[in-house]
């Protein structure tokens, strides 16, 4: 097993309600969520809107300044991280967004938004053009594009700039925070094989955050899902989908619409009641116990830890102690 | 295929073509747009980002958003036994037709309530504007039961609460029950779950699902997800830059897709339940449709062009029962037609 | 198949031709430039073509390009100076008492003076033009700056200017300006009097004559009553547009990439947000000639020289004896310039939002001839 290149330990963060003075509550977007990224995998992260996947990106690029906890990257602390240091750390870890029609400045074209990276960490580098273009067929796009703006692409061609540009600072690690699910089927699949190819040439590690499913498993070595705020199963990819310990993991896999009439018709649905309940003030003991169909009295008031019951594989659960 | 006697029409769409002109030029959004919904069944238009198919649904009701405009075509309605052309019909009769007998679900469904009002009033109000109810007071009643019928947990409470104070999943709930409470001929469900958790989704489809079994409903369901036409359709259309380019059954679909866009887009999805180690793509993006493609707009594209593809547009090819391709492939292996069912 | 090609009025094709000389004048000092910026260079005629689309817009802009330019080039042009008096030309009194517009040599008439109209219209659009090129830039610049820095830092610092923002807003600048005038116009004076280059510069930049400079005291002093009170609309617009501007991706991803505050706030939030600053200000510039003209209405009776809001308040006292001349025709020149520069403002917020610019319906002849081609290409 690889060592690893990024450790989050109880990392942790609260948003205030009602302003900064004010505050009326905390929304607790990430609740203490340990797990590591090795060298050279993907890690997947997956959940539903408001778990606290993108926060978690974020929080380990040094976006947002966690509430506690600890992020490794590469044996130093990025919280502590400032100033120099931290604009190496920023070199060496970037993101790619999710709305590629957001995430390029409209009024730029392809060569400056390409360049912005390289003029900010002052690299020397001999002919701009030269190497803008370099990136450019790299991620599949060429010279003719060059001296464009955003809004003469589509979205797909938009993904490949923002990844051209993070990729200008050659970076170790990347964050996808859903890549695309801005986009449409026929090209999602083209940004996803350009990110894999990207990864075997350079030797990059991602963590793959998105809300698909099918995305996810073809994109990752692990998976980590989430819940409100907390990791609730954490296992390979594979041994994740063949068996599900979780009961949300669970629901979550036989929610997703199989794109196969045959095999939607023959799976049987575990059904979930309700929807996710606010972050705010989240249910006692295990977050999902209003929605199990397993829940017990322990559930309501004991949160059970994430725990390795296979190879590999960690599940927070009371149904596994 | 089945009797006979499920298979009548609905709505018929014929030769339809809808431009937008723009400042930048004129749009073809769609051209030569031809299909039917049989009573009963669900209908799945299935495309990406702006291949028209949400402008196909609007043409329904003849509800194009300017700079937009029917060009020409046909969209039979069989309204009791007698054949209209909503083309053709008045804003008055249209408006007795919108919302009533052909009632929408849009995307987002906080778009599709007014904050300012109660849910309750909401309906009610769709319900009195088509004098389905007396007054408001009945509305609400009505209310009540139908968003009992969609699952919603103490209705008699929920029908007091602002749309505010419903999470996405609940909101989407009162949004179909507007579309019900007209007891609409045709439910027009344009991605309705496309705002939603995969769980609350899957959710939300069950319940359209049970719904349609148990009121008989006639459905059109407009999706970019190839996983929700597997679970929900009987018969589905794919759209392509304003074209269709094929129409089967379902299970004929997945099995024995025809058309290379088709039969890309299914490889391109990637399947949870099985195991992939590499995802096909289509190469290139979606063609601008201020210019076309000249031929077929799909040969950029495919794998399979020839020099013929690039310069006569296909015609549409039966290539088994209820099975269509727009595609010069299959030139010769089926039986030429005008307009698919 | 039909084809797509704009019938190009008459205006397009001269909207080419500028363009076309624009970037050949560029191209003579940056060779590379026409390579590297294509794709602006069509942006920028597509602006032209819906500009050209627009009337209204078109009106706009020819009007607040000719106050701009009689505001230049009106006292070169003048038959007289500003003080020139018929009366004591030609000691013709009776002639030329308030005479109407039309009377032998005065085209628009003449005021109880005999002092010639025209000229002094001429006069007072340098003075107006000046005033506005005076107040816009300092209050744009000021309000700016502070409205990027709340608005991008937000919490307190925001909380902060906000509030001294709204001080300033609440402040009745009339008021301000009055006092202002009391305290300031005598030691301005003064000051311009006794400094031969402020001297020479006041009577150059308003185009009077030297012995008149420290009478524009009064007008300098209304300019900075107008600086404290122009920026805070310009705060809370840039606050509001910064706000909005900030939470686009690009934002965050310049941070992701280690960009500082600064290079953010001018390389991508100013850039982004400068459209809607653009309109305001154009339609500022009609406001400030129309609270410049009022104010001077208001200190007009001590004032020698010809400031519109001043000629009005000097001709408002012969309205009785019938000059109705000395009223309308300054009153017509406020309003068509304030009037050109509101409507080209509204036209641009059309033109410059992307969005709007691409969807504005096309011509509806054109939709006709397509719809037949239509018919044809399916049969």
């Amino acid at each position: 097993m690889s060592e690893a290149l990024v450790r989050v330990d109880g990392l942790k963060k609260y948003f205030p309600v009602g302003g900064i003075i004010f505050t009326k509550g905390w929304v607790k977007a990430v609740d203490g969520v340990t797990f590591e990224i090795r060298k050279g995998e993907t890690l997947g992260l997956v959940g539903e809107s408001g778990c606290g996947k993108t926060t978690t990106g974020k929080l380990i690029l040094k976006l947002l300044k966690p509430t506690a906890g600890k992020i490794i990257f590469d044996g130093r602390d990025v919280t502590k991280l400032r100033g120099k240091a931290l604009k190496e750390f920023r070199r060496q870890a970037n993101i790619v967004f999710q709305d590629p029609y957001s995430s390029l400045d409209p009024r730029m074209t392809v060569f400056n938004i390409i360049m912005e990276p390289v003029r900010i960490h002052k690299i020397h580098v001999d002919d701009p053009e030269e190497f803008v273009i370099k990136l450019l067929y790299e991620v599949g796009l060429n010279e003719t594009h060059l001296y464009r703006y955003p809004h003469e692409f589509s979205g797909g061609q938009r993904q490949r700039i923002a990844i051209a540009r993070t990729l200008a600072l050659r970076p170790k690690f990347m964050v996808l925070d859903e890549p695309t699910s801005a986009l449409d089927v026929s090209v999602q699949a083209q940004i996803l094989n350009l990110l894999k190819d990207l990864q075997r040439r350079y030797g990059l590690t991602y963590l793959f955050i998105s809300h698909n499913l099918g995305v996810v498993k073809y994109m990752s070595n692990r998976i980590a899902v989430m819940y409100l705020g907390k990791l609730v199963e954490l296992a390979p990819a594979k041994e994740l989908f063949e068996n599900p310990m979780h009961p949300y993991t669970k629901a979550l896999l036989s929610s997703i619409p199989v794109p196969d009439p045959e095999l939607a018709r023959a799976k049987e649905r575990i059904k979930v009641t309700g929807e996710p309940p606010s972050p705010i003030n989240p249910p006692s003991g295990c977050r999902f116990h209003p929605r199990c169909p397993h829940a017990t009295e322990k559930c309501r008031h004991d949160e059970p830890a994430l725990k390795e019951v296979g190879k590999d594989h960690f599940v927070a659960c009371w149904l596994y102690a | 295929m089945s009797s006979e006697a499920r298979r009548e029409p609905l709505i018929e769409v014929e030769n339809l073509y809808v431009y937008f002109y723009t400042y930048a030029g004129v749009v073809k959004a769609i051209e030569d747009v031809s299909f039917t919904i049989y009573k009963g069944e669900t209908f799945c238009l299935v495309g990406e980002t702006g291949c028209g198919k949400t402008v196909v649904s609007r043409t329904l009701t003849n509800i194009v958003p300017p700079p937009g405009r029917i060009v020409k075509g046909k969209v039979i309605y069989h309204r009791d036994g007698e054949e209209v052309n909503i083309i053709k019909l008045s804003e008055e009769e249209l408006r007795n037709i919108r919302g009533k007998e052909i009632a929408y679900i849009i995307q987002d469904p906080s778009a599709a309530l007014d904050p300012l009002y109660v849910v309750g009033y909401q309906i009610a109000e769709t319900m009195v504007d088509h004098g389905t109810v007396k007054d408001f007071k009945e509305g609400f009643g009505r209310a009540v039961r139908l968003l009992k019928e969609v699952l919603i947990p103490d209705p008699e409470r929920r029908v007091k609460a602002y749309p505010h104070e419903l999470s996405g999943g609940m909101r989407q709930r009162v949004v179909i029950s507007m579309g019900l409470s007209n007891e609409p001929k045709l439910l027009i469900a344009d991605e309705p779950t496309s705002y939603l958790d995969v769980t609350v989704q899957a959710q939300v489809l069950d319940l359209l699902r049970e719904l349609k079994g148990k009121k008989g409903l006639t459905v059109l369901l407009i999706t970019h997800d190839m996983g929700v036409v597997a679970e929900m359709c009987e018969r589905v259309a794919v759209l392509y830059a304003g074209n269709i380019v094929e129409v089967a059954p379902v299970d004929e679909l997945f099995k024995r897709p025809k058309h290379p866009y088709t039969v890309g887009l299914l490889r391109a999805v990637p399947n949870p339940l099985t195991e992939i180690e590499k995802l096909e793509s289509i190469p290139g993006t979606v063609p601008n449709l201020i210019k076309p493609p000249s031929g077929c707009r799909f040969h950029p594209r495919c794998p399979h062009a020839t020099e013929k593809c690039r310069r006569e547009k296909p015609p549409l090819i039966r290539v088994g029962p209820s099975h269509y391709v727009r595609c010069w492939l299959y030139a010769g292996k089926g039986e030429e037609v005008s307009r698919s069912e | 198949m039909a084809e797509e090609v704009y019938e190009k009025k008459i205006l397009d094709r001269f909207s080419d031709a500028l363009i076309a000389f624009l970037v050949k004048i560029i191209t003579l000092f940056r060779k590379d430039w026409y390579r590297r910026n294509r794709s602006r260079v069509e942006e920028w005629k597509l602006m032209l073509y819906a500009l050209n689309r627009s009337p209204i817009g078109i009106a706009g802009l020819v009007l607040g390009m000719s106050f701009i330019i009689v505001g230049i080039i009106g006292p070169i042009i003048a038959p007289h100076s500003y003080d020139f008096s018929f009366i004591m030309a030609t000691g013709q009194y009776k002639k030329y008492f308030l005479a109407p517009p039309g009377t032998g040599g005065a085209l628009l008439g003449t005021d109880d003076l005999g002092r010639d109209l025209l000229s002094q219209m001429l006069y007072g659009a340098r003075i107006s033009l000046v005033v506005t090129a005076l107040v816009l830039p300092v209050g744009i610049i000021i309000g700016i700056m502070l409205g990027l820095i709340a608005g991008y830092y937000g919490g307190i610092i925001d909380e902060f200017i906000m509030r001294v923002t709204d001080m300033f807003l609440a402040f009745p600048g009339l008021i301000l300006a009055l006092a202002l005038s009391a305290a300031l116009t005598d030691r301005m004076a003064l000051a311009i009097a006794n400094n031969p280059y402020l001297t020479g510069l006041v009577s150059f930049i308003f185009a009077v004559k030297p012995n008149d400079a420290l009478n524009m005291a009064q007008t300098l002093s209304i300019v900075v009553a107008l600086w404290i009170v122009w920026w805070p609309g310009y705060a809370r617009l840039t606050r509001g547009l910064t706000l909005q501007a900030k939470n686009n991706v690009y934002v965050e991803a310049a941070r992701a990439l280690s960009m500082s505050s600064v290079g953010i706030m001018t390389k991508h939030i100013l850039p982004n947000i400068l459209g809607s600053l653009l309109v305001l200000m154009t339609m500022d510039v009609g406001s400030v000639i129309l609270v410049e003209a009022g104010l001077s209405f208001l200190f007009g009776a001590q004032m020698k020289i010809p400031d519109w809001g001043a000629i009005v308040q000097h001709g408002s006292q012969y309205l009785v004896n019938g000059a109705w001349w000395l009223v309308m025709i300054p009153g017509l020149a406020i309003l068509v310039s304030v009037l050109g520069w509101n409507l080209f403002g509204d036209a641009l917020r059309d033109i410059l939002d992307p969005r709007t610019r691409r969807s504005i319906e096309f011509k509806v002849k054109k939709v006709k001839k397509t719809s037949e081609e239509a018919g044809e290409v399916s049969k």
